[in-house]
């Protein structure tokens, strides 16, 4: 039981609000301003208990609405080790990409979760495991996988702009 | 097979001629969209800012309008910075607070060219589309980093055609329309979609397709867009845009999609987005007479000049109800201007409205019209998320600006139909 995944499910269309108040937008933006709103109106208790290695499990359309990327940077700054989720909105999609934030797109995965049950992530396999049940998820395509390999879009942009210095 | 606009909009910016759905493509966008946020996005980058410099000053358009006038220190150092930051790179396309809602701004100064890529830090981007425009919403980090390189990757997305046809009866308009399309297909039924709209569409003027292509975004839709006819091109003309600059394309009759929908607008009746999603609509007559603390008239969504004059009209020579507080929102300054010049404005005011500068202030919750605890209101913005309005325990139901007017009246949700 020792390395399993702590998780964090919530159900269906959760939204930017829901994860990070439209409120804060134009007065938080690092990471340590970010963190004590995160998912403050959807869930109070996330922000003080999150730990880093932890694992968010969602429904559909996770993280719709706003053009707003504190929810994934945020994410992202208290170490979740992965959203899984049926399906993502794609302004988050992409707005996780450049922040490195790994999403995994899975229902399986979601169907599969009951409450309690034991999951542990794979990242080197690609390999969810929840209880017995093993169920591989599909990665990015090679494009987008060197964005985050590079530890999101920022570095990777600065890295291309060097190289094409030299 | 014939191709969808979104396929051939990105076969040909990117160069890669043949594109098919799935397909990753580079693309250099015509224009990059921010607003208030793009002090954040300058934050990111200033050392290579300094070193690199911003990749074309004609690239960004940046509008100052989400927290305008400054509510308070930290805003106002944000708008600041974004000044200086303009000075500095001498960037060419910047309106500061006062001018208008960026959608709006970019519509009317003539950014949105048909056959066109527009990207934005803004999930709203999306309303370019009404023009023809491959217009869409993205990150702050990406923002960044467009700034400095001028690219970005694309997936090349499936497409949904809705066909409409037909005129919408009196007291129903463009918002009744997307918002039983989105209410059909639900909040993330066009997920990284192209929507592309087909059919008669003599009956949706551009105010009415730029409502639509603004809502896109609410069904999950990476752009949603309108063929340049004759009253795009009429518009277009009023903007002093020779037709020769811009390129026209559109969908191949034969062209593939996921999804095909049809719509008679003559069958559209008045809807509401009820609390707390916008897709969770109802016919009006399901929730008449719930009574409203606040309606807010305006936004990018409907804050053009014929929503003020729809609610003139119907507010001329009433009052709101005692018990609702009616705040009106211009898109723009020169909406705000003509509503003047034709008297809307002081209509609305005698009503008893509060006329807000053009922004988007009270839409997000950033900056007045704040709802209370408990508090109903009745919006024609494009969203009612929980706490949107800058409080978790009041609701918003979203609307046109026809039941708004009226509402605002009787102080309850309210058919239009019924006094029109
Ligand atoms: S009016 Fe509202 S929806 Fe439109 S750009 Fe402003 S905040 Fe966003």
């Amino acid at each position: 039981m020792s390395n399993q995944d702590k998780i964090w499910k919530y159900g269906d269309d959760i939204n930017t609000d829901m994860l990070f108040p439209g409120k804060y937008t134009y007065t938080c933006s690092t990471p340590d301003e970010i963190k004590p709103h995160l998912l403050e109106d959807l869930d109070p208790s996330f922000a003080t208990e999150v730990k880093s290695g932890d694992i968010i499990m969602a429904g559909k359309n996770f993280g719709c609405g706003s053009s707003r990327e504190q929810p994934a940077l945020g994410l992202r700054a208290v170490g979740i080790k992965a959203v899984i989720a049926r399906s993502y909105a794609r302004i988050f999609y992409r707005a996780a990409i450049n922040q490195g934030l790994l999403l995994i797109e899975c229902p399986e995965a979601v169907d599969a979760y009951i409450d309690g049950a034991e999951v542990n992530l794979d990242l080197t396999t690609g390999i969810i495991r929840i209880d017995d049940k093993e169920i591989e998820f599909p990665t990015l395509p090679a494009e987008i996988l060197e964005i985050r390999d590079n530890g999101g879009l920022l570095p990777y942009t600065r890295k291309k702009l060097e190289a094409s210095r030299k | 097979m014939g191709k969808t606009f979104a396929e051939k909009l990105l076969g040909k910016k990117s160069g890669s001629g043949s594109v098919v759905p799935g397909q990753i493509v580079t693309v250099r966008p015509d224009h990059l969209l921010m607003h208030d946020n793009a002090a954040a996005i300058i934050g990111k980058i200033e050392q290579e800012l300094e070193k690199f410099g911003v990749v074309d000053p004609e690239l960004p358009i940046i509008v100052l309008d989400h927290v305008v006038p400054a509510a308070n220190e930290k805003t106002a150092a944000n708008h600041k910075t974004v000044r200086e930051f303009v000075d500095r790179h001498r960037l060419v396309n910047f309106y500061d607070a006062g001018e208008g809602i960026c959608h709006q701004v970019v519509i009317e100064k003539g950014f949105a060219l048909p056959g066109s890529i527009i990207v934005g830090s803004d999930s709203h981007t999306c309303s370019y589309g009404a023009l023809g425009v491959f217009s869409t919403g993205i990150d702050r980090t990406e923002a960044a980093a467009l700034l400095l390189t001028g690219e970005t990757w694309l997936k090349v997305p499936q497409s949904i055609k809705i066909s409409v046809r037909g005129k919408f009866q009196r007291g129903v308009s463009a918002k009744d329309l997307i918002l039983t399309i989105i209410g059909d297909i639900k909040a993330d039924g066009a997920n990284y979609c192209s929507v592309e709209f087909h059919g008669d569409l003599q009956g949706l003027s551009i105010a009415d397709r730029i409502t639509i292509a603004n809502m896109g975004v609410e069904m999950g839709a990476k752009n949603a867009v309108f063929p340049v006819d004759r009253i795009a091109q009429g518009y277009l003309d009023s903007l002093q845009i020779a037709s020769g600059t811009y390129d026209i394309l559109w969908a191949d009759p034969d062209a593939s999609y996921m999804l095909e929908l049809e719509y008679d607008l003559g069958a559209i009746e008045p809807v509401v987005a009820l609390p707390h999603t916008v897709d969770n609509v109802s016919p009006i007559d399901k929730v008449a007479g719930i009574k409203i603390d606040q309606c807010l008239l305006g936004t990018c969504t409907n804050g053009r000049l014929v929503d003020i004059e729809k609610a003139a009209s119907l507010l001329k020579g009433r009052q709101v109800d005692r018990g609702v507080r009616l705040l009106v929102l211009p898109a723009s300054r020169s909406i705000l201007n003509e509503a003047l010049r034709l008297g809307y404005i002081e209509t609305l005011s005698r009503a008893g409205a509060i006329i807000l500068p053009p922004g988007c202030g009270p839409c997000l919750g950033a900056h007045m019209g704040v709802l209370a605890p408990g508090e109903k209101c009745l919006s024609t913005a494009n969203r009612n998320f929980k706490g949107r309005m800058g409080c978790k325990d009041a609701e918003i139901y979203l609307s046109s600006p026809e039941t708004l007017a009226v509402s605002a009246i009787y102080g309850v949700i309210t058919d239009p139909r019924k006094v029109m």
